[in-house]
């Protein structure tokens, strides 16, 4: 990989180190009191006993890190983080991501008044407050008088309570589709028309289209969407307001456990530890979509 | 290069973090408060907050506050030539939600100067510096006040922490079985009920589950319904087999025991025999979903409080709209919690049942103690507490309020003179509430379909992870 070495070269602005760095400092002062701090903050409390209440809260005591140890020897964690990737897994990567994409496909062609109203119902799921949006879906699901057991006729059905992560993984493709089907209908116009019409001519069908010229082309908007929405869904709460993590802890995600552990259980220095592990699941996501993208852009400059 | 600066950024910024936060926890130790700040003020602000809200949670005892205590409180300062301008803070949310709030506020240093708080928090408050006993606070004023002789010793625990007075109880309850006469008679079963085991209870069960569309008992069970499951369900029936949750002397909690496994076994007779709705359990809004079914007759046998006759199935629909029973006086009967067997309770008692108390406590920052104190001692006056049995009637922490008002109401009158004389008292324990989590999770479980021991198990190592190993008995 060519690195570029420090020097008049790369001075392209022709600022100067002092004043570059002028420029440049609001920002990381920023970056480093509500980025860098917190984080470091997070890493300092994962490493007590410290609490919300009781004398863990007066005088916290150092525990290395137990915490940690504790964490990844406990039953409820493991599960959580399984919980946490099956959801990612179906709402966001499968679910979102194809939907949105089929979304932004199938209706790239229809009149503008269809499309239109197609993106305000999905942008509407989007746009709402998630108070609302939970609160509409407690009364979609609602065992007594739901809209849903209306709808199917079926009595007595506790959708929440006896498919839970059915539920909460239907819930997050349904409130953000709406991100990758813009992202993707943006990317389809970036399809120049000219190389569809040579395929088109050339006799491939629309599988074909799309398999040998759409998606090698938008395939970095793909990677990046898949990026944002990954790392959304994992530090998504809103599915604690359908379900509560219950029944019986059977669609507690990661950041559901750590609301539970930290703020009702009150135990802060375990919630930290936590998080900490949460952070670093988040920045493997990251490192290894920014590998592909990378090695993406390495490979389309050699062809 | 590069990566050895980032590197020096980073060890940098943790080392400036590490200094900088060895202010956690240590903080408000050294600021004790002063009594006498303000005392003789000429403008005084006060807030109150307690978890009711007008027009929907404990509204009838939002609506004493707003009506009642701050004109009644802000009159007699004004004799005193002093200008009080008092608010309340209300809130309609599940305790637990309320709690945290609560604690955050504490710990930020803001929050109202009298709050509402349950006697089961004041150990965890209280070892966390969050509150002061009345003593730090207020000073001797407090120790003077009147009203001590009319609460009783048992009552004024609810609010005491290692010997010392935390704040003003504002009552007692107690814990029995409710049952629907309408829905008895039905079944052919005597509407003069009383279960002596708990074969008793299950045996009404099966009968009342011939009837279509009835849920024959409803024990409370599960997370959602925090502590209401631990005060409520888990703990009278534990009370049943024996033994406490809590040994004093010995400091250890009842991990797997032969009594917690029969506990568990006995909800598990109930929600994997079709005798309770598992459902109503596991659901977030569980417990309002189980009040609504019992007003309307679709529930059989309920264990709940005094709280549920007087604040849920009033006859008033002001008081408790959509679940009020206007015929409550007729349809409903209630019984003493049996123990397990005859004289297998504690004590080697026949019934059992739980009793708490919350109360009103000072903030210990606020900024006018002595008044703050004047308005707590206010509301908890025979006069205001009088005033409040009238808008809802309760077991009040006052004797004399009690001879006057309790004759009027023949459950409050039952627990006061049955109950309240074999109730067991939760422990005062700064770990008591973690315990009361892990008691929930265990109860889930069962209710979800999982056998007694394994869930009894899970306890166990909960519990463990909670106080310790060496403070917790069993197997």
């Amino acid at each position: 990989m060519p690195t570029t070495s420090p020097g008049a070269d790369s001075d392209v602005v022709g600022l100067g180190r002092g004043r570059a760095m002028a420029f440049v400092a609001p920002a990381l002062v920023l970056v480093g009191v509500f980025l860098v701090f917190p984080a470091a903050w997070t890493i300092y409390l994962g490493l007590l006993d410290y609490s919300l209440s009781g004398s863990g809260a007066k005088a916290p005591t150092f525990v290395g890190l137990g915490n940690y140890v504790t964490a990844l020897g406990d039953p409820a964690f493991t599960k959580s983080l399984y919980l946490t990737l099956l959801y990612v897994g179906f709402s966001a990567v499968v679910g979102q991501n194809v939907l949105g994409f089929l979304l932004a496909w199938f209706f790239r062609t229809t009149r503008p008044a269809i499309r239109n109203t197609l993106n305000v119902l999905v942008l509407l799921a989007w746009i709402l407050p998630g108070s609302v949006v939970a609160f509409l879906w407690q009364a979609l699901l609602d065992r007594r008088d739901g809209t849903l057991n209306a709808l199917l006729g079926t009595t007595d059905m506790a959708w929440a309570l006896d498919h839970p992560m059915a539920v909460i993984i239907i819930f997050n493709i349904w409130r953000g589709t709406a991100f990758s089907m813009l992202l993707y209908s943006a990317a389809l116009n970036t399809v120049p028309r000219s190389h569809l019409e040579v395929a088109r001519m050339a006799g491939a069908r629309p599988w074909q289209q799309l398999r040998d010229v759409v998606l090698p082309t938008v395939k970095r908007h793909v990677l990046t969407n898949t990026l944002l929405i990954t790392l959304w869904t994992f530090n998504d709460f809103s599915p604690y307001l359908l379900t509560g993590g219950g029944p019986d802890n059977e669609s507690e995600i990661l950041p559901v456990y750590i609301y539970k552990e930290a703020i009702i259980g009150g135990h802060l220095g375990y919630g930290s530890a936590i998080s900490l592990l949460l952070l670093l699941a988040n920045l493997v996501i990251a490192v290894v979509y920014i590998r592909l993208l990378r090695n993406g852009s390495d490979k389309e400059a050699t062809a | 290069m590069r990566l050895s600066r980032r590197a020096v950024l980073l060890t940098s910024g943790t080392a400036l973090s590490l200094v900088l936060s060895g202010c956690v926890g240590a903080k408000d130790n050294s600021t004790t408060a002063d009594p006498k700040a303000n005392a003789d003020a000429k403008d005084v602000t006060l807030t109150i907050s307690a978890n009711d809200v007008v027009g929907g949670k404990n509204a009838a005892e939002a609506a004493w506050i707003t009506d009642s205590v701050i004109p009644g409180f802000v009159a007699a300062q004004k004799a005193k030539g002093v200008t009080a301008k008092v608010t309340f803070n209300g809130s309609g949310v599940e305790d637990e939600q309320y709690k945290t709030k609560l604690e955050l506020n504490l710990k930020t240093g803001s929050g109202a100067d009298v709050f509402a708080a349950d006697g089961i928090w004041l150990g965890e408050l209280a070892s966390a510096g969050y509150v002061q006993p009345l003593d730090t606070v207020v000073g001797d004023t407090a120790k003077k006040w009147d009203g001590w002789t009319q609460i009783s010793k048992a009552v004024q625990q609810n609010l005491t922490f290692k010997d010392q007075l935390y704040g003003i109880p504002n009552g007692t309850d107690g814990r029995v079985l409710y049952f629907n006469k309408t829905l008895f008679a039905k079944a052919g079963l005597p509407t003069d009920w009383q279960p002596k085991s708990w074969a008793d209870i299950l045996s009404a069960g099966q009968a009342l589950k011939k009837l279509s569309g009835v849920t024959p008992i409803q024990i409370n069970a599960g997370v959602p319904m925090g502590e209401a499951t631990t005060a409520q369900g888990f703990l009278p029936l534990l009370a049943g087999t024996g033994q406490p949750l809590y040994d004093d002397s010995g400091a250890k909690w009842q991990g797997a025991t032969a009594g917690v496994k029969d506990v568990l076994g006995f909800y598990t007779s109930i929600y994997g025999g079709g005798l309770g709705d598992p459902k109503v359990q596991q659901d977030k809004a569980g417990r309002d979903q189980s009040f609504a079914d019992f007003s309307k007759d679709k529930i059989g046998i309920l264990a709940e409080g005094d709280y549920f006759w007087r604040s849920v199935i009033c006859p008033s629909t002001t008081d408790c709209a959509t679940t009020a029973m206007p015929k409550r006086n007729d349809v409903v009967g209630w019984a003493k919690i049996p123990a397990m067997a005859p004289g297998k309770g504690v004590n080697g008692q026949d019934f059992v049942s739980v009793s708490g108390g919350a109360g009103w406590m000072l903030n210990p920052k606020t900024k006018y103690p002595q008044q703050a104190w004047e308005l707590m001692a206010w509301m908890s006056s025979a006069q205001m507490q009088t005033a409040l049995s009238k808008a809802q009637i309760r077991i009040s922490a006052r004797a004399d309020v009690n001879a006057q008002t309790l004759t009027d109401d023949p459950l409050l009158s039952f627990i006061s003179k049955e109950v309240l004389p074999i109730t067991t008292y939760r422990p005062s324990d700064e770990k008591y509430n973690e315990v009361s989590l892990a008691i929930q999770e265990a109860t889930a479980a069962v209710v979800s379909g999982k056998s007694p021991d394994e869930a009894a198990a899970t306890y166990q190592s909960a519990l463990q992870k909670a106080v310790g190993a060496d403070h917790v008995s069993g197997s």
